[in-house]
């Protein structure tokens, strides 16, 4: 599992948008073979959204053949209601890209038999060949879509009566008044986010501090059912500061570290999306890992530069606290992650980006403990990792 | 690109623009299909469709079509004293007003003989927007003959009448049952003997509503007329006794508290209305504000003399004058003028400028639910406008209006 620390949400659903964008960049979807996305609902994924409404309005990635499936529904609130995930999804996604319409899987909380609604969801999951990457986020008490404390690690898509606590969670979307939050939903299983190819969740708040640290440094446990991602091949977190506040230090130092070694004595560039490693750090511009990306500097300038690199990017960081997003994060998400936003997966700016180690080590201004992190693409779990 | 096996036309999305929605202008889109503005989630989800066709709005406002509630004719044309040659009147008018943004409106006959009415009311009424016809036409405005011989202002006096016989008298005038289906509503002056009697029983008897207008009636009067039905104010400040503090007259419907004040029309071309009154109008009540041009056939001719009907009238740069007189015979501005003036007088926002040239107007004439507002089923009647309120595109019915495909003359 890969834990990746930013400074508060807004890094958090920059880096997770950036993510996803290469990925599909990546993976360069057709008809054929298309990109299968889980996807959230949430005030997290909000942002998260925005930034990939974004990506498509500029021309850096397109949803044409990408397929997606949502978490979960309310059972018996009509599909217009402003509160219904359909309209959430429809209002922050679906009417801003160029999502084919057929290629979108809601669940039917309105559905006259619901059991039945839940298999047909399994069945289109298996039928366009399963998901390639579930985001999700996490519930206070652990949960993962709505897969309350209690739900079989192996569950699949079913009804579930929502726990009062998290029905309480959701009257502020109802006007406050608890009696108008639907109690129950259909959801996704604990076992169908398993089945997907990667799983990424995005945790951030303090308030999701205890969930993470009982999902990631305790047991497998289906009181805590994001702890599943323990057993999951290909998991990753991103999380903010806040988020790690039950965490041991030792944890977030180690998690931190990762990403740190990983661009020291490996190299960016030598780096996959998900962890791969090629090879060790090499000044060979034409070594660089660079499959099928969108060409970098064509998209504006102003925001995630795929150029950037390791070196220019810490020289950037320039060793202090200060020299932080938060100060732009407010306003333009973009101009503060420009210079560091580095694109592990690009063929991009090959010479000038290409660093040897001598340039790595001599520029990091990082400390050995993570202080300032290079918000970068670096996978935080090398090949053959000791996890 | 595969459209589902569901029904419709081509879907329409307006986009890179801000939307005239709940009050506000908003970076939303708009979804257009078969003429309706359409709800995009249903279009999303219940019909798996996605646009066929995208306007770039170039970051501009896109905002319902213009409603305008008087106008006797334009481009030559005038409803009331072109009788013979009423439809074609009516084409070319409505083809013109359509290409200055203006998607709907209501043709206005001034003071006439009952002859008149006959001939052109039936002709008046209410008719579909599209591209080929122009403009929608709401029904008519009958404006008099039921009003004050002291506020005729340019009407003609041997045409005015009194309505003791009640609603035989107006019956006898109009035709109730050409009321019934072609007018949209009518200005009586209060004060005239039988009107005030008579004005819920034509609402009760025809559906038409009703305006005060060219009157000299005293606040009280115009109180009861209010009571009674009226709802609406016919160019408010012009023909009407100009407003006194201890007697505001029909004005004084603006301050009426403790009872829902009415509409009134305002004519926004700088020479009917002082500036300074627009904006006193404006704060005082500001959501009954219906720009309306008062347009006269010499609208969009140039400067010279005209013989319109049996007025000789003089159009010398925006004013017009019965010849030889000082009484301004009417105006000659567009709506979409009207609009950028408007809000330069009262300081009033975009989106209450707007308003008072789509919403309100619609709201006076009970039409929201298909005109004045972009809501899921309106009519697509839609203008997009820069940022200073010059129309720039003109749709009418989901259809863009265009030099190429909206042809009309002028009379003369």
């Amino acid at each position: 599992m890969r834990l990746i620390i930013r400074d508060d949400p807004k890094a958090v659903a920059y880096y997770t948008a950036n993510y996803v964008r290469q990925r599909i960049n990546e993976f360069k979807p057709t008809r054929k073979r298309p990109f299968v996305l889980g996807l959230p609902t949430g005030s997290t994924p909000v942002e998260v959204y925005w930034h990939l409404v974004d990506y498509y309005k500029r021309g850096e990635v397109s949803f044409r053949h990408v397929i997606t499936f949502s978490m979960d529904e309310y059972v018996g609130l009509p599909r217009s209601h402003p509160e219904s995930y359909c309209a959430f999804m429809h209002r922050h996604l679906y009417d801003h890209i160029n999502l084919r319409p057929e290629n979108v899987h809601m669940l039917d909380g309105n559905a006259d038999d619901l059991a039945a609604e839940c298999q047909r969801y399994e069945d289109k999951i298996k039928e366009v060949g399963g998901i390639e990457l579930f985001l999700g986020g996490i519930g206070p008490d652990g949960h993962i879509a709505f897969n309350e404390p209690g739900s079989s690690l192996e569950s699949v898509t079913r009804v579930k009566t929502l726990a009062y606590e998290t029905v309480l969670a959701n009257a502020r979307f109802f006007g406050g008044d608890v009696n108008k939050v639907p109690k129950l939903a259909l959801t996704v299983g604990v076992g169908t986010v398993r089945a997907a190819r990667e799983v990424l969740l995005i945790i951030t708040g303090a308030h999701k501090a205890v969930a993470l640290a009982k999902c990631i440094e305790e047991g497998v446990n289906h009181m805590w059912t994001v702890s599943v991602v323990q057993l999951h091949p290909s998991a990753m977190i991103v999380c903010d500061e806040d988020a790690t506040l039950e965490l041991h230090v030792k944890t977030v130092r180690y998690f931190k570290s990762i990403e740190q070694v990983q661009e020291q004595l490996i190299g960016r560039q030598h780096i996959g999306l998900k962890g791969s490693i090629s090879k060790l750090a090499s000044s060979d511009p034409a070594d660089s890992f660079g499959s099928g990306v969108l060409p970098p500097a064509a998209a504006t300038a102003s925001k995630d530069s795929n150029t950037s690199d390791a070196s220019q990017s810490s020289a950037d960081e320039d060793a202090s606290d200060a020299d932080d997003d938060d100060d732009d994060v407010s306003s333009q998400p973009f101009s503060d992650d420009e210079d560091r936003n580095g694109d592990t997966a690009t063929a991009a700016t090959p010479a000038a980006s290409t660093p040897s180690p001598a340039n790595i080590l001599a520029d990091s201004s990082s400390d050995i403990n993570g202080v300032r992190v290079d918000d970068s693409l670096t996978p935080a779990a090398p090949v053959g990792n000791p996890f | 690109m595969t459209t589902s096996s569901s029904s419709g036309g081509i879907i329409t999305q307006f986009y890179n623009c801000v939307v005239l929605k709940d009050h506000r202008l908003v970076d939303d889109y708009v979804y257009v299909q078969d003429g309706k503005i359409i709800d995009p989630a249903k279009m999303f989800f219940d019909e798996r469709r996605a646009p066929d066709v995208r306007i770039d709005c170039g970051g501009g406002i896109v905002a319902p079509g213009y409603i305008d509630v008087q106008i006797n004719g334009a481009f030559g044309y005038d409803f009331s004293n072109d009788t013979d040659i009423i439809d074609e009147a009516v084409d070319n008018v409505s083809k013109g007003l359509l290409m200055q943004g203006c998607t709907a409106y209501c043709p206005t006959t001034v003071s006439s003989r009952p002859e008149v009415y006959k001939q052109v009311l039936d002709h008046l009424g209410p008719r579909a927007g599209s591209v080929e016809r122009g403009a929608e036409v709401l029904g008519a405005h009958v404006e008099g003959p039921f009003i004050s011989p002291q506020k005729k202002g340019a009407h003609e006096l041997a045409t005015l009448r009194t309505a003791e016989g009640g609603l035989e008298a107006f019956d006898e005038c109009y035709g109730l049952d050409r009321l019934r289906r072609n007018v949209a509503y009518v200005t009586m002056a209060p004060e005239v003997s039988g009107v005030l009697e008579s004005i819920p029983r034509l609402i009760a008897a025809t559906g038409i509503r009703i305006a005060a207008g060219h009157s000299n009636a005293t606040t009280a009067e115009a109180t009861q007329a209010l009571a009674g039905g009226a709802s609406m104010i016919t160019h408010l400040f012009n023909a009407m006794h100009p407003f006194h503090q201890r007697d505001p007259g029909v004005i004084g419907l603006l301050g009426a508290s403790g009872t829902t004040r009415p509409f009134y029309g305002i004519i926004c071309d700088g020479v009917h209305v002082h500036p300074h009154s627009v904006m006193i109008a404006y704060r005082a009540h500001p959501d009954g504000a219906c720009l309306v041009t008062d347009a006269m056939a010499a609208q969009s001719l140039p400067n010279g003399v005209y013989k319109l009907g049996e007025m000789d009238v003089d159009v010398h740069d925006g004013n017009v004058y019965i010849q030889g007189t000082n009484t301004i015979a009417g105006a000659v501005i567009t709506l979409a003028e009207c609009v950028r003036n408007f809000a330069r007088f009262t300081g009033a926002s975009k989106v209450e400028a707007l308003e008072s040239a789509t919403l309100h107007p619609a709201q006076m004439l009970g039409i929201t639910g298909r005109k004045g507002v972009l809501a899921h089923g309106a009519d697509a009647d839609i203008i997009v406008l820069d940022h200073e309120l010059n129309v720039q595109r003109i749709f009418v019915a989901g259809k863009e209006a265009t030099r190429e495909n909206v042809v009309y003359k002028n009379k003369l």
